[in-house]
C-alpha cells in the first residue's frame, strides 16, 4: 500500500499536469457543492435596465439579455452539470462494468449477447444516438441521463470485458473457486475489486466525454429548459449575440465548459500513468 | 599484415544515456578487418557485438554516443564523418543484414520494389532498370522463380527467404564490407547452412570483406579465419581461428570453448558459464568486466585491464592469461 | 481481395438490422400516444381508434416491425409535420450540404493532425511535440458549438475575414446546377470558380470547428504509430542501407504508421456527424442536423427518426469505405494466422 502511495506522489509531483488538473478538479467540486451560495446575485433575477452589459467590477462576466448576472448563473451551472456528467457515468459505470464482466467471465452466449448489444450501439455515431434517444424518451434531465449512460456503455463494457477475461482462469480466482465460493461472489468479491482501478480511469476519461455531450444535448434544446442555467444553454442563448458582438454572454459559460472537460480529460491522463503498471519506473 | 586494414575500429566507447543511468555499453573496442576476410565477433547476449556493428554503420539509437576511439574505413573515420557521408557509404561501400528476416523487411511493400530502392538511391540505376536488377538480385541469391517472387510481400515468403531478400539488399551495390548481425538467428537448423554458405561463396566471389557476429562459436570457427570475443563491451581475445581453438588465451575463451567442445557444436552450453554479465550501469565497474566471474583472479585484476598484443595482431587483454 | 470487401460488406448486416431494430424501437418509444397525437385533440375516442389501426398500430411489435422495414425498403420514412413533404425527400436534399461540411471537415481534420502527429513523432521531446500534446488535449476539450462560435466572433465579427455565418452560399451567390449536390464538385463541374471560392468561404470556419473537435484522435494515434514504426526492425534496416531520411520516413515509416490511423477514422468519422449536428446549428447549415433540431422542437417525430437512421446508415457505409480502404492499403489483411 505504501508502495502505491510512493507511486501516487511520484506522478504527482513529476507531473504537475497531473496536480494542476487535481487542483482544478477541487475547484469544480467547490462550485458544484457550495455555488448557490458563493453567487454573489440571484441566477434567475432579470432587471431589464442592466441588460447585455459587458464585464464589470459589479457583474465579473457581465449580464445577459435579460440582465441576469453571468457569473452567478456559470457559477450555479456548475452543480447541474456535473451532476449529469456523474450520475450518467455511474450508471454506465454499474451497467457496462457489470455487463463486460459478466461477459468476460463467464463468455459463451453472455459474452455474444453483450457483444452484439455493444456493437449495435457503437454502430451509431454516438451524439446522434443520444439525439434519438431523448427525443424518443422525452425531453427531460433525467433522460438525458440515460442516453449520455447508453452511450458510454459499450466503452466500458470492453475494457470490463478484456480485464475480466485475463483474471478468469488467474490464480487467485482458481483459490476462490477451490474454496467454494460460487461464481457470483468470485465475480463481485475477486474480479470487479481487481479491475476496479482501470474502470476508475475510464470514468475519469468517460467524465469530460458525458459533460461534452450533455451540454450539446441542451445546446440543441434537449433536456434542460430555460431559464436554468446550464452551460450549454447559457451558450445557445449568448450565440446570438455572439455576430453583434456581445461576446460575454456566451464565451464564460463556453469557458466554464471547456475548463470542465479539461480537467476531466487531464486527470483521466493522469490516473492512467498512476494505475499502469507498465508505466513505473 | 603489411596493407591498412578495410576498417580498423581502435579505442572504441560507446555510452547509452538511459533513464536507469549511464550504460558504459563499450568499453575500448579494438579490432580490425583486412580486405576479403571474414571475421567473427563471438559473446554472449548483451556483450556489445550489435552496439559496435551499429557504430560502425553509423545507425546507432540516439540515446548512444562514441565517446571515443575511431572507426577508419577507406581511409575515412566514420565516427567523425557527417550523416550524408556516412549515407553515400551505407548501402553502397557497407551493408548489414540482421537478424529475423521477416521483420527486418518493410511488410507492406513488394520485396522486389525494397531491392530496387537501394538500386535506385546508390546504384545510379534508373526507376525503369531497377525491377528488372532487382530480379538479377533476387537470382544471385538463388531465389528459385525470382520474376513471381519480386511480386511477393515478406509475409508471404518463409524466414530463409526473407534472409535471402535482405542479402540481396546488403549487397545490391557490391560492397566492400558486409556486417552479419546473427544472420541465422530465427531460422531453422537446415536453412541456418545454406544462408552462411551462401553469404560465405557471395563473399569470396566479390572480394568483399565480411563480419560475422554471432554468439555460435562453432558456426565462427566453420567460416572465418580469425575471431574476436567481447564480454561485457570489451574485446577480451581476437586470434586467429585455429589457435584461438588450440591455445586460448582468456580464461573467458577458455570457458566458451569448453562449454562447445566440438567445432561443430554450438554455444547454447553458455548456462555453464559461471555468473552473469556485470550492471553496466553502474557507477563503478571493475576494471576487468570478467573479474567477477573469473577463477584466474589475482590482486593485480584491480588494476587497470592490460592488453597483450602479438604481431599477427591477435591480442588478449588480462592479467593472469592462460 | 474481391473475396475479403465481399466478406467485410456482409459483415455489415449485423450492423443495418441492429440500427434498423433501435430506430424501431425509438420510435415506438414516442412519448404519449401517436394515434391520438395524429386525430389531434378534438378527436373521439373511436376516431382515435381508427386512426389508430390505419398506423398499423394495433399489430403485434414483430408485425409493426416488418412493416416498417418494407416501407423503409420503398423509401417511405413517413412525413414531415412542420413541412408536410415526405421525410426521404427532406433528408434528400439536405443531405449533401452534411456530407459536403463533414467530408471537408475530415479533410482539414487529417491534413493538420496527420503532420502534426509526424512532426511529434520524429523529435519526440522537442517544442512540437508538447505543442502536439497541449492542442490535441485542448482540441477534444473545446465543445464544437464552443469553438464555432469564437471562430466566428473573431474571424467574422473581430476581423471581418470570414463571411456571415449564415449558411451555403451568401446572399450574392446562386447555387450552381445540382449535380451531385455538394457546391464545391457541382460549382467545379459546370467551370464557376466564382462560386467555388464562395462555396469555400462559408465552409472554411464550420469545416474547422469539425477538424479542431476531431484533431486529437488522429493526431495522437500518427505520433504513438510513427514512433513505433521509427523503432522497428525493418526501418532499421532501411537506414542501414542508406536510403535518404525522406524515403526512411514517408515511403517505410509513413505508410505502415498510417495503416493503425486508418482504422481509428471510424471513431473518428463517429465524432464528426455528432459535432455536425451542432455545427450546423451555430452556423446556419441547411444540413440534415438543423433540420433535425427544427423537427426536435416542432416535436415531429418522423424526421428525427429519418435523421437517426439517415445518419446511422451514412456511420455505417463510412466504416464500410474504411475498412475496404485498409483491405486495399495493407496486403497482409486476411492473410494472417
Ligand atoms: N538503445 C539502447 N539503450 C540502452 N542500452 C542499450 C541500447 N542498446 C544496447 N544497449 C546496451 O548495450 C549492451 C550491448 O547490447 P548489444 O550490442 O545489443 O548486445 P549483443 O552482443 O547481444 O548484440 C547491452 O548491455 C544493452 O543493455
Ligand atoms: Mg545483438
Amino acid at each position: 500500500m505504501s508502495e502505491t502511495w510512493k507511486h501516487i506522489r511520484y506522478v504527482l509531483t513529476e507531473n504537475p499536469v497531473t496536480l494542476f488538473a487535481f487542483g482544478l478538479f477541487g475547484l469544480l467540486l467547490i462550485c458544484a457543492l457550495f455555488g448557490p451560495w458563493l453567487a454573489p446575485h440571484d441566477p434567475l433575477f432579470t432587471d431589464a435596465a442592466r441588460a447585455l452589459k459587458p464585464p464589470s467590477a459589479q457583474h465579473w462576466f457581465g449580464t445577459d439579455a435579460l440582465g441576469r448576472d453571468i457569473f452567478s448563473r456559470v457559477l450555479v451551472a456548475t452543480r447541474l452539470d456535473l451532476g449529469i456528467a456523474f450520475s450518467a457515468v455511474i450508471l454506465t459505470f454499474g451497467i457496462g462494468a457489470i455487463a463486460g464482466i459478466a461477459a468476460g467471465y463467464f463468455g459463451g452466449w453472455t459474452d455474444r449477447v453483450v457483444g452484439r448489444i455493444a456493437d449495435t450501439i457503437m454502430a451509431f455515431p454516438l451524439f446522434v444516438l443520444a439525439m434519438g434517444i431523448v427525443a424518443a424518451l422525452g425531453n427531460t434531465v433525467g433522460n438525458i441521463v440515460i442516453a449520455t449512460a447508453i452511450i458510454n456503455m459499450p466503452l466500458y463494457a470492453r475494457v470490463a470485458r478484456a480485464e475480466a477475461n485475463i483474471r478468469r482462469n488467474a490464480g487467485f480466482v482458481e483459490a476462490a473457486r477451490l474454496s467454494g465460493n460460487s461464481e457470483g461472489r468470485i465475480l463481485f468479491m475477486h474480479i470487479l475489486p481487481n479491475i476496479l482501478p482501470i474502470l476508475m480511469v475510464q470514468c475519469s476519461l468517460t467524465m469530460g466525454y458525458a459533460i461534452l455531450n450533455a451540454a450539446g444535448l441542451s445546446f440543441i434544446g434537449l433536456g434542460i429548459a430555460p431559464p436554468t442555467p446550464e452551460w450549454g444553454i447559457l451558450v445557445a442563448e449568448g450565440a446570438q449575440y455572439i455576430i453583434s458582438g456581445e461576446w460575454w454572454v456566451a464565451l464564460f459559460p463556453g469557458l466554464a465548459l471547456m475548463l470542465a472537460v479539461f480537467c476531466f480529460n487531464l486527470l483521466g491522463d493522469g490516473l492512467r500513468d498512476m494505475v499502469d503498471p507498465r508505466r513505473r519506473t | 599484415m603489411t596493407s591498412v586494414p578495410l576498417l580498423d575500429v581502435k579505442d572504441l566507447s560507446v555510452e547509452f544515456r538511459t533513464r536507469g543511468g549511464i550504460v558504459k555499453a563499450l568499453d575500448r573496442v579494438d579490432f580490425s578487418v583486412e580486405k576479403g576476410e571474414m571475421i567473427a565477433i563471438v559473446g554472449e547476449s548483451g556483450s556489445g557485438k550489435s552496439v559496435s556493428a551499429y557504430t560502425i554503420m553509423g545507425i546507432l539509437d540516439p540515446a548512444g554516443k562514441a565517446t571515443s576511439g575511431s572507426a577508419v574505413f577507406g581511409g575515412q573515420d566514420l565516427l567523425r564523418a557527417k550523416e550524408s557521408e556516412l549515407r553515400e557509404l551505407r548501402g553502397r561501400e557497407m551493408s548489414m543484414i540482421f537478424q529475423n528476416p521477416r521483420v527486418a523487411l518493410n511488410p507492406i511493400r513488394r520485396v522486389g520494389a525494397q531491392i530496387a530502392d537501394v538500386l535506385i538511391e546508390h546504384g545510379g540505376v534508373t526507376r525503369a532498370e531497377a525491377p528488372g536488377r532487382a530480379i538479377d538480385m533476387l537470382k544471385k541469391v538463388r531465389i528459385p522463380d525470382p520474376e513471381r517472387r519480386a511480386k511477393a510481400y515478406p509475409f508471404e515468403l518463409s524466414g530463409g527467404m526473407c534472409q535471402r531478400i535482405m542479402i540481396a539488399i546488403a549487397l545490391a551495390c557490391s560492397p566492400k564490407l558486409l556486417i552479419a548481425d546473427e544472420p541465422t538467428t530465427g531460422l531453422d537448423v537446415t536453412t541456418q547452412a545454406v544462408i552462411m554458405d551462401l553469404i560465405a561463396e557471395l563473399g569470396a566471389a566479390q572480394g568483399m570483406s565480411t563480419v560475422l557476429i554471432t554468439h555460435d562459436l562453432g558456426m565462427a570457427a566453420e567460416y572465418c579465419n580469425r575471431i574476436v570475443v567481447m564480454h561485457a563491451g570489451h574485446v577480451v581475445e581476437t586470434a586467429p581461428t585455429a589457435e584461438l581453438f588450440n591455445n586460448p588465451r582468456h580464461p573467458y575463451t577458455a570457458r566458451l570453448i569448453a562449454a562447445t567442445p566440438r567445432p561443430t557444436a554450438s554455444l547454447r552450453g553458455l548456462a555453464s558459464i559461471p555468473g552473469s554479465l556485470p550492471d553496466l550501469r553502474a557507477t563503478h565497474i571493475p576494471p576487468c568486466r570478467y573479474s567477477l566471474r573469473c577463477e584466474r583472479k589475482t590482486p593485480d585484476c584491480d588494476k587497470p585491464l592490460p592488453v597483450h598484443r602479438q604481431k599477427d595482431g591477435a591480442l588478449v587483454a588480462c592479467w593472469n592469461p592462460l | 481481395m474481391l473475396l475479403l470487401i465481399g466478406k467485410r460488406l456482409l459483415s455489415a448486416i449485423p450492423s443495418v438490422i441492429g440500427v434498423l431494430v433501435v430506430t424501431f424501437l425509438l420510435t415506438r418509444a414516442l412519448p404519449g400516444d401517436p394515434a391520438a397525437y395524429f386525430a389531434g385533440p378534438a378527436a373521439t375516442p373511436q376516431a382515435i381508434a381508427e386512426i389508430r389501426k390505419s398506423l398499423g398500430l394495433d399489430k403485434s411489435l414483430p408485425e409493426q416491425f416488418v412493416v416498417y422495414v418494407k416501407d423503409l425498403a420503398r423509401g417511405d420514412l413517413g412525413n414531415s409535420i412542420a413541412t408536410g413533404r415526405p421525410v426521404l425527400e427532406e433528408v434528400r436534399s439536405r443531405l449533401p450540404a452534411s456530407l459536403e461540411l463533414t467530408l471537408l471537415g475530415l479533410v482539414v481534420s487529417v491534413g493538420i493532425a496527420v503532420p502534426l502527429g509526424v512532426l511529434a513523432a520524429t523529435r519526440p521531446g522537442s517544442w512540437i511535440d508538447h505543442s502536439c500534446r497541449v492542442i490535441t488535449t485542448a482540441g477534444v476539450s473545446l465543445p464544437a458549438f464552443f469553438t464555432g462560435l469564437l471562430l466566428i466572433y473573431v474571424l467574422y465579427y473581430l476581423l471581418g475575414w470570414a463571411p456571415a455565418p449564415l449558411g451555403r452560399l451568401d446572399i450574392f451567390n446562386s447555387a450552381p446546377r445540382d449535380i451531385t449536390g455538394l457546391y464545391l464538385v457541382d460549382s467545379l463541374l459546370v467551370g464557376d470558380l466564382e462560386t467555388f471560392w464562395a462555396a469555400l468561404k462559408q465552409l472554411l470556419l464550420p469545416a474547422f470547428t469539425l477538424a479542431v473537435f476531431t484533431l486529437a484522435p488522429i493526431a495522437r494515434m500518427t505520433r504513438a504509430s510513427m514512433l513505433e514504426v521509427l523503432s522497428s526492425d525493418f526501418i532499421r534496416t532501411a537506414r542501414a542501407s542508406g536510403l535518404s531520411p525522406g524515403k526512411v520516413v514517408y515511403a517505410y515509416a509513413f505508410r505502415n504508421a498510417m495503416l493503425p490511423v486508418v482504422t481509428t477514422l471510424g471513431m473518428v468519422f463517429s465524432f464528426l456527424l455528432g459535432a455536425n449536428v451542432l455545427v450546423e446549428k451555430v452556423f446556419s447549415w441547411p444540413g440534415i442536423g438543423t433540420f433535425a433540431i427544427e423537427a426536435l422542437i416542432a416535436s415531429d417525430y418522423a424526421p428525427i427518426q429519418g435523421f437517426v437512421l439517415t445518419m446511422a446508415l451514412m456511420y455505417v457505409l463510412l466504416n464500410l469505405a474504411i475498412d475496404v480502404l485498409y483491405i486495399v492499403i495493407d496486403p497482409r489483411v486476411g492473410f494472417e494466422a
